[in-house]
């Protein structure tokens, strides 16, 4: 039972819309998750599934190793995409209504309440109305909402969207607490670099199916090609790097006569990096030497690629 | 439960607490009265006018025909010409100037006669004199004819139908009407409860979806469970805000009435006539004591239990309409297209009923139309009053009428829930009615 989240072979249908086609997903307790792909690809439809919103036509969903049942939305928070609050009601109101809505005591739910407003430093906001407050102000409480209850698993569908990037930090750093406490977390978002330095576990999802998924490290050890970019002072730049293309393949590559520095991207043949390193060094002085680890964005558009190739 | 209890109380605090509701509450009695208190004073300064109106009699026909009523006062022009009557009219400044000319019969008096004025004239005043060139003519002919004022009078004729049913219990005139109309005030309220309160139900869907607090809230409860919460917790502040209105109108019309001595005068007046009547046709006191008695025999408990029933499946089926297309659109200037259809069972109910139910409570259209479900609710309260079983509504077609209604109720919950549950979380497109239809399917 190392998983606080499992998907079954889920499916689901609108109309002569497929929305999800046979999703299995594990999701791991107690780390964060990444849920990504372009819009439109049907993550929002399969948080939906998990908070009960709608239904599969197929497939089946399991929570902290028992079929998700009704008793589940007390365990999950969750932050839709679409959201927004009451306009015309006050904040600590609207907070103590949405947390009663999610089974918590009114006593229970005013209590941390305050802790939440005092550490996030908006106590004074209590009895403000939400059409008084910003953008992000209102985004604060609604994180506060869908944390309040400490849910085991907690979804987030971009979850930055809307915060300035001061915002933005203080609640990535709420999270990454949260997590050191216990939580699992889902995001889902389509902007892959945003959350890359996040998750340690991801999933891509492309047109209803899931194509990849897996702890993310090994996911980008199992993509790398042998890619390296090289910083070098050469005298004759430009005679070395016709010399190399003839033998490998030179992605990129720039030289600068006046500083005598060549730089270029290279995909070495094999594993052995020695030889080449040392007969580059004969050459000039090599000044940097980086192994190009592919991100979520390079991986997902090459995995969309092959896949579309085979089909 | 719980939760159900949670977002009724939301729904209703959210609802009495909102400004323009408040306002409305108040307000709106006292815009009633006002109104009413102001159309009464009105019309009490306009009878208070006096016309006063230029006679110019030149024949030997008219002598003392023209009196002076409450209204209307004549001033005698003796031995002048037309030119300088008509000249002193207007200076004077009265109303207008009736000239009869000299001839030598009646009939061509009547026919040269002239009312002359600066406007048009005030339609009242001129049948009041056209009553009395009637009278005159009628009078004249009647004289040619051989036959005397007072046979005249003993001829006219005022004969009313003795009506009962079979088992001998008298029937009453005008009493179906009389009942249609206490029936019909009942399905009015059930009416326009239903626009108001479907319409505040509607505005509520349509703001949580704008406001888009609606996916937070249904990953907290079932979306059936917000609808129903909804519609009850705005049902209970339209209840409110229809006591608060009973009350208050009632309490402002007494005081206002008794403040401007309107009620008092009316009364009198009332008074006065029904005592004249009373005197002259004796039986008008038996009758109204029939009528009366009829009054007192409406089952109004019968009536007042089946209006709770026919208010609240007739309301909730409504009200889910309601929260339905709320939930398909999103904004209000896209419910047009959805609101007129629902509204129109209502609007016939309302009228085809009224003037059914009036003229026959168990004629065919009446019938039918307190059996269909979205009718019903109005028609069938219309008819009621009129009793259950022999005579009025057979038992059968009241057992049909709830039992259609409570199985459409089910039928129409269910399918407003589905459409709601997926309009929901639609956004930004204007819905058609296919789209709406496959969202059944989902």
């Amino acid at each position: 039972m190392n998983n606080i989240l499992v998907t079954k072979e889920v499916t689901k249908h609108f109309g002569k819309h497929i929305a999800l086609h046979n999703v299995s997903l594990e999701i791991p307790r107690n780390s964060i998750y990444g849920l990504l792909g372009p819009n439109g690809a049907g993550k929002t439809t399969l948080i939906r599934i998990v908070n009960q919103i709608t239904h599969p036509d197929k497939g089946s969903v399991f929570f902290d190793g028992e079929k998700l049942k009704a008793e589940h939305i007390a365990q999950i928070g969750y932050l839709p995409e679409e959201r927004g609050l009451y306009k015309s009601m006050k904040v600590g109101e609207q907070a103590l209504y949405l947390a009663q809505l999610k089974g918590l005591s009114k006593a229970e739910a005013k209590k941390k309440l305050k802790f939440w407003f005092e550490r996030l430093e908006i106590g004074d906001w209590w009895d403000k109305k939400i059409q008084e407050l910003s953008k992000g102000m209102a985004q604060k409480i609604q994180f506060i909402v869908t944390v309040l209850h400490a849910p085991k698993l907690l979804i987030f569908d971009e979850p930055f969207s809307g915060f300035d990037p001061i915002n933005a930090n203080i609640i990535k750093d709420e999270i990454l607490k949260l997590k050191e406490k216990g939580t699992s977390i889902i995001f889902s978002t389509h902007r892959m670099e945003s959350v890359e330095e996040l998750c340690e576990y991801i999933a891509l999802i492309h047109k209803s199916q899931k194509i990849l998924d897996g702890k993310l490290s090994e996911i980008k050890k199992a993509y790398k090609n042998n890619i390296y970019k090289i910083g070098m002072q050469v005298p004759k730049g430009e005679a070395l790097l016709g010399e190399l293309s003839g033998k490998f393949k030179i992605s990129t590559s720039d030289y600068n006569i006046v500083e005598q520095q060549l730089d270029f991207t290279m995909q070495f043949p094999g594993k052995e990096t020695g030889e080449i390193l040392s007969y580059l060094s004969s050459k000039g002085n090599i000044n940097s030497f980086v192994e190009t680890i592919p991100s979520a964005n390079e991986i997902f558009i090459k995995t969309v690629q092959s896949k579309n190739n085979n089909e | 439960m719980n939760k159900l209890f949670l977002i009724i109380k939301r729904e209703y605090i959210a609802k009495v607490r909102n400004k323009s509701f408040v306002v409305m509450t108040f307000l709106s009695p006292v815009l009633m009265v006002g109104m009413g208190v102001l159309i009464a004073y009105l019309t009490k300064i306009n009878d208070n006018e006096k016309s006063i109106v230029a006679l110019l009699n030149e024949s030997d026909y008219f002598s003392n025909e023209f009196l002076t009523t409450e209204g209307t006062s004549f001033i005698h022009f003796n031995e002048i010409n037309l030119e300088t009557a008509k000249d002193s009219t207007l200076k004077m400044g009265y109303s207008g100037l009736l000239y009869i000319p000299k001839e030598s019969n009646l009939e061509q008096v009547v026919a040269r006669s002239f009312f002359y004025s600066k406007k048009s004239p005030n339609t009242s005043l001129i049948s009041r004199l056209e009553l009395v060139f009637q009278d005159r003519l009628r009078e004249k002919r009647l004289q040619n004819l051989g036959v005397s004022a007072k046979d005249f009078s003993a001829l006219k004729v005022n004969y009313a139908i003795n009506t009962a049913t079979f088992n001998g219990k008298q029937n009453v005139k005008g009493i179906n009407e009389i009942k249609a109309v206490i029936g019909g005030a009942f399905g009015y309220l059930i009416m326009m409860f239903i626009i108001i309160y479907g319409g505040f139900v509607m505005r509520s869907v349509i703001e949580e979806k704008t406001s888009r607090i609606i996916e937070i809230i249904i990953s907290s409860v079932k979306p059936f469970q917000l609808m129903l919460g909804k519609i009850l917790g705005t049902s209970l502040a339209g209840i409110t805000q229809f006591l608060i209105w009973i009350l208050l109108g009632s309490l402002l019309m007494v005081i206002a009435f008794s403040f401007l001595d309107i009620e008092l005068s009316a009364l009198q007046n009332g008074a006065e006539l029904t005592a004249s009547i009373n005197t002259t046709i004796p039986t008008m006191d038996q009758t109204m004591q029939v009528y009366a008695q009829e009054l007192i025999d409406i089952p109004w408990f019968t009536l007042i239990s089946f209006f709770i029933i026919y208010f609240l499946l007739g309301y909730l089926i409504y009200s889910s309409i309601y929260a339905a297309i709320g939930a398909a659109v999103d904004n209000e200037t896209d419910t047009q297209q959805f609101i007129f259809p629902t509204i129109l069972p209502l609007m016939l109910a309302i009228y085809v009923g009224f003037f059914s139910v009036f003229s026959n409570p168990h004629g065919p259209i009446a019938v039918g139309f307190s059996i269909f479900p979205l009718t019903s609710p109005i028609v069938m309260l219309m008819r009621l009053p009129s009793g259950i079983g022999e005579g009025g509504v057979p038992l059968w077609q009241l057992l049909t009428s709830i039992l259609l209604l409570v199985v459409t109720f089910i039928g129409i919950v269910w399918l407003a829930s589905k459409i709601y549950r997926v309009g929901i979380l639609m956004y930004g497109k204007k819905p058609t009615y296919k789209e709406i239809f496959k969202w059944l399917k989902y």
